[in-house]
């Protein structure tokens, strides 16, 4: 077995850094295609002429068309293309934005493109101030100027070389045409306000905290015979399961999206208000959970899925009522002991199985639970080396106990069907006429208040206090 | 067995032979050991059998994956939109900011809603966690971090915690208070420790248990009174960027979304992958189930949203436009399921109709990228956070077409 680990590159294709900029590459070179992209024109710039210039307007209608989008939007995407560099103003290269009028603009050559030449490199700005400094005395902005001193004593070693670079660049310049001279200094200004952008313009190119880092120069990932193994097994694990066709897994979406759509305030308002609309907090009063009268839409709710009964405190309490006359509410409890022991602290676990083994499993025990003898037997072996999961077999059974037998009766009963006809159907809240006359929105306790006990509840101030 | 290993320069004592070399870390069973090149490399090819070689095994997964692919499709018979059809279409939908959170004075990275429906808690780059009530727009508590990036916070079910962390590599709990004497940063527990950054946490069904998701490329399970690790998944290829806990009735399961372009569904008890899908192009940012649980969504730098079905086990839609060039940063359901909220870097926030596939409405106001977006509890509102340090809560109304 020759040493494998050559053969180990980077598990997978390489990382594609920031898929957003190729693409908007692909929207710019489309804009620039002499058929069906953007009209161009030439440019007068007091006495020179500008070719393949284009004006605002024109780049907003175009991507109107190509996307059929709004202009809104068009103007957006634009804009987010100026600011990234893609193109740039004419005229006034101090700001990237996208003017949607006659304002000319021009395309970065590609040489500038982000993609292209980054990270911008010291030296380099070192050498563009350094040019415009030379060309004309006080021509840097202040933050310029700060940039400028701070890099002269960083790569002061190389300093001789920056300038010299500086002045060679302005002299082949010289020997250019001045369209050319006014085209290249737009596109090596657009570039420094891409990669230095000025005190108080975001930097686009920042990305947050590196990502993927393992993959990077320094750090390199070798997949070892286990990760193969594991992926292997998990392939051969996911080759046997049993899947649904599509069209019976789709209709249940689309049965569940219109069984709760007039449940989704977002899609359906709410009664009586929404109270982020009307500043009326009435609705999460009805809906606290517990409440004397619970509304239709929740009771309604109930009968959705057993879980959503479970889930709601209200459902949770009227389902035990039920069950008591029933007498297996001691199913509910034990299932709700299983829950405080699944999600529980770790050093509660002893406590809570033994707890639960006295209360729900011993001979005897005063809320037996009537579990399958071989489900039983296994829970009991199981109970010698307690774990949170240790009764999730029993749980699963009395779950689903309740919810194949106890659940549909409960929702037959005569109790679920006087619940649905007691319920509550707000009457609507409409938006206060006048809205102007401001008064303290509603606050309420926090939840977090509600372990300091014996001490007096802060009361909130009202919210006129909106620090900037 | 180790599954993942890392280089970096650190120089000593290797951990398995003893000798003085240059060091990688290297992980057993989540325990962090020192190996030199030599002793990482073997253990490496530990475990191959005879006539199994590194680029053998990789080969086998790559045609497994192949077939898998292929049983998947045999039961494709039909496309969402097709189903679709004879669905209503939406109409106009008017979503008005209600409120703006101002108040961080730096990009905004995560939030979190409260299950009382109104308080929030939110977290950003210069190491700022707030509690806000939303509603009012009163800020209730602040703590700073001792590091810069808090990628994630959460919400403890009783509402009577907050987790957070980011680059410093932990996850932290801690109880709010209302008591002037008290500071709050003095009662914070240190509950996960990862080797790279926490990306996103999550409390499980009460607040004794933590999950995390963080940039080593794992997810770990914790409980919160001992700091003690609970179960840990290995897996990813790469950084673990986001998370979501099932809704569902029996299992605890959760997906997750990572670097390596993959969304993978775990089980918490086992530490098992139960089922992975790699069909996007680019890091998965966010990932948020859908309210029945039978499927989720997934958010990601190729700009596309997704929805993978689990029963029928492959992605079953793509909310893409062309217009639409940078990646989806959060995605979140409304309560029905009907609608896909999803923030995305180019600074706006799309409306998708789950259903149809189209695009509801996009929306503008943040001058940065959205960076989070929640639903609220009770589906009302929906906050988004964004690096324009602010927080906007927007509130829908639905008009019909016309």
């Amino acid at each position: 077995m020759a040493m494998a680990a050559g053969s180990t590159s980077l598990g997978g294709r390489p990382r594609v850094q920031r898929p957003h900029l190729s693409k908007m590459e692909r929207v710019v070179v489309n804009m620039q295609d002499p058929d069906h992209g953007v009209k161009m024109r030439s440019q007068r710039l007091l006495i020179t002429v500008i070719p393949h210039a284009v004006a605002g307007t024109d780049i907003v209608e175009w991507l109107v068309q190509k996307f059929c989008i709004s202009e809104e939007e068009a103007l957006h995407l634009g804009t987010l293309l100026a600011q990234h560099g893609y193109i740039y103003p004419l005229r006034e290269p101090r700001g990237l934005a996208l003017l949607p009028d006659e304002t000319p603009y021009r395309f970065q050559t590609p040489y500038f493109w982000t993609s292209t030449l980054w990270p911008a490199s010291e030296l380099d700005y070192a050498i563009y101030l350094a040019k415009k400094n030379i060309q004309k005395q006080g021509a840097l902005a202040d933050y310029e100027k700060e940039q400028y001193t701070l890099l002269h004593k960083k790569i002061n070693h190389s300093w001789d070389l920056v300038v010299m670079q500086a002045r060679e660049q302005l002299r082949a310049a010289k020997q250019r045409r001045k369209g050319d001279r006014m085209v290249i200094l737009c596109q090596e200004q657009t570039y420094w306000l891409v990669n230095r952008p000025p005190p108080g313009v975001s930097n686009v190119l920042e990305q947050g905290p590196e990502r993927g880092s393992c993959t990077s120069r320094r750090v390199q990932m070798i997949q070892s015979s286990d990760f193969y193994k594991r992926e292997i097994e998990c392939f051969r694990k996911a080759l046997g399961r049993n899947r649904v066709k599509s069209s019976i897994c789709l209709e249940a979406h689309m049965n569940f999206s219109s069984q709760r759509g007039p449940h989704d305030p977002i899609m359906s308002g709410c009664l009586p208000s929404n109270p982020w609309i009307t500043d009326d907090v009435a609705y999460w009063a009805m809906n606290a959970p517990i409440v004397v009268a619970p509304t239709k839409l929740r009771v309604e709710r109930w009968g959705f899925s057993f879980r959503e009964l479970l889930d709601d405190p209200m459902g949770r309490a009227h389902f035990m009522d039920f069950l008591q006359k029933e007498f297996s509410a001691e199913n509910l409890s034990f299932w709700e002991a299983c829950e405080e022991l699944r999600f529980g602290g770790q050093s509660q676990v002893p406590i809570l199985v033994d707890t639960v083994y006295q209360q729900f499993l011993a001979p005897g025990a005063a809320h037996w639970v009537n579990i399958d003898s071989r489900t039983m037997e296994r829970t009991l072996e199981g109970l010698h080396q307690p774990h949170r999961y240790v009764l999730d077999a029993a749980q699963l059974h009395i779950y689903m106990l309740m919810k194949k037998d106890s659940y549909p009766r409960f929702l037959k009963s005569d109790m679920y069907k006087g619940l649905l006809a007691e319920a509550v159907i707000p009457l609507e809240t409409k938006r206060r006429a006048f809205q102007f006359l401001w008064k303290p929105l509603h606050s309420s306790p926090s939840p977090a208040l509600q372990l300091a006990s014996g001490e007096p509840i802060a009361a909130s101030s009202p919210a006129d206090d909106q620090e900037a | 067995m180790c599954d993942q290993t890392f280089l970096v320069n650190v120089f000593g004592s290797c951990d398995k032979c003893f000798k003085q070399r240059a060091l990688r870390p290297v992980f057993k069973k989540s325990q962090q050991l020192n190996y030199c090149s030599i002793c990482a490399e073997i253990m490496a090819t530990d475990g191959l059998h005879e006539n199994e070689t590194l680029a053998s095994l990789k080969s086998e997964a790559e045609s497994l994956k192949g077939k898998l692919e292929e049983e998947r499709a045999k039961l494709h018979d039909v496309e969402l939109h097709q189903v679709a059809e004879r669905v209503e279409a939406l109409g106009q939908f008017v979503m008005k900011t209600r409120r703006t959170l101002k108040g961080h004075g730096n990009k905004v990275l995560c939030m979190d809603w409260c299950k009382d429906k109104r308080r929030i808690v939110s977290s950003s780059q210069d190491g700022k966690v707030i509690v806000w009530d939303s509603f009012t727009t009163n800020k209730e508590h602040a703590v700073t971090m001792p590091c810069t990036w808090v990628m994630a916070c959460a919400y403890a079910p009783s509402g009577c915690a907050i987790a957070c962390g980011g680059l410093d590599n932990k996850c932290s709990v801690y109880p709010l208070t209302f008591d002037k004497n008290e500071n709050m940063a003095a009662k914070k527990k240190s509950v996960a420790m990862h080797t790279n950054y926490l990306s996103a946490c999550s409390f499980t069904n009460s607040d004794m248990q933590i999950l995390t998701a963080s940039g080593d490329g794992t997810c770990a399970l914790w409980d919160v009174e001992s700091g003690q690790l609970l179960q840990s998944f290995h897996g990813h290829g790469a950084d673990v960027l986001c998370l979501d806990l099932a809704p569902s009735e029996t299992g605890n399961t959760f997906v997750s979304g990572g670097c390596d372009k993959k969304a993978m569904v775990w089980d918490m008890r086992s530490g098992q992958c139960v089922q992975a899908f790699e069909t996007h192009e680019s890091d998965i940012n966010s990932v948020r189930y859908y309210p029945s649980g039978d499927a989720f969504a997934s958010g990601s730098d190729d700009a596309t949203c997704r929805l993978y079905d689990l029963r029928a086990d492959r992605e079953v839609a793509i909310y893409s436009k062309e217009s639409i060039i940078f990646g989806a940063s959060s995605v979140d359901f409304s309560l029905s399921g009907r609608l896909l909220f999803a923030g995305y870097n180019d600074y706006t926030i799309n409306v998708w109709d789950v259903l149809k596939g189209s695009r509801v409405s996009i929306l503008f106001g943040h001058e940065n990228r959205v960076s989070t977006l929640r639903v609220s509890p009770d589906g009302t509102a929906f906050c988004s956070g964004s690096w324009d340090h602010t927080l906007r809560v927007r509130k829908t109304s639905f008009h019909f077409a016309v």
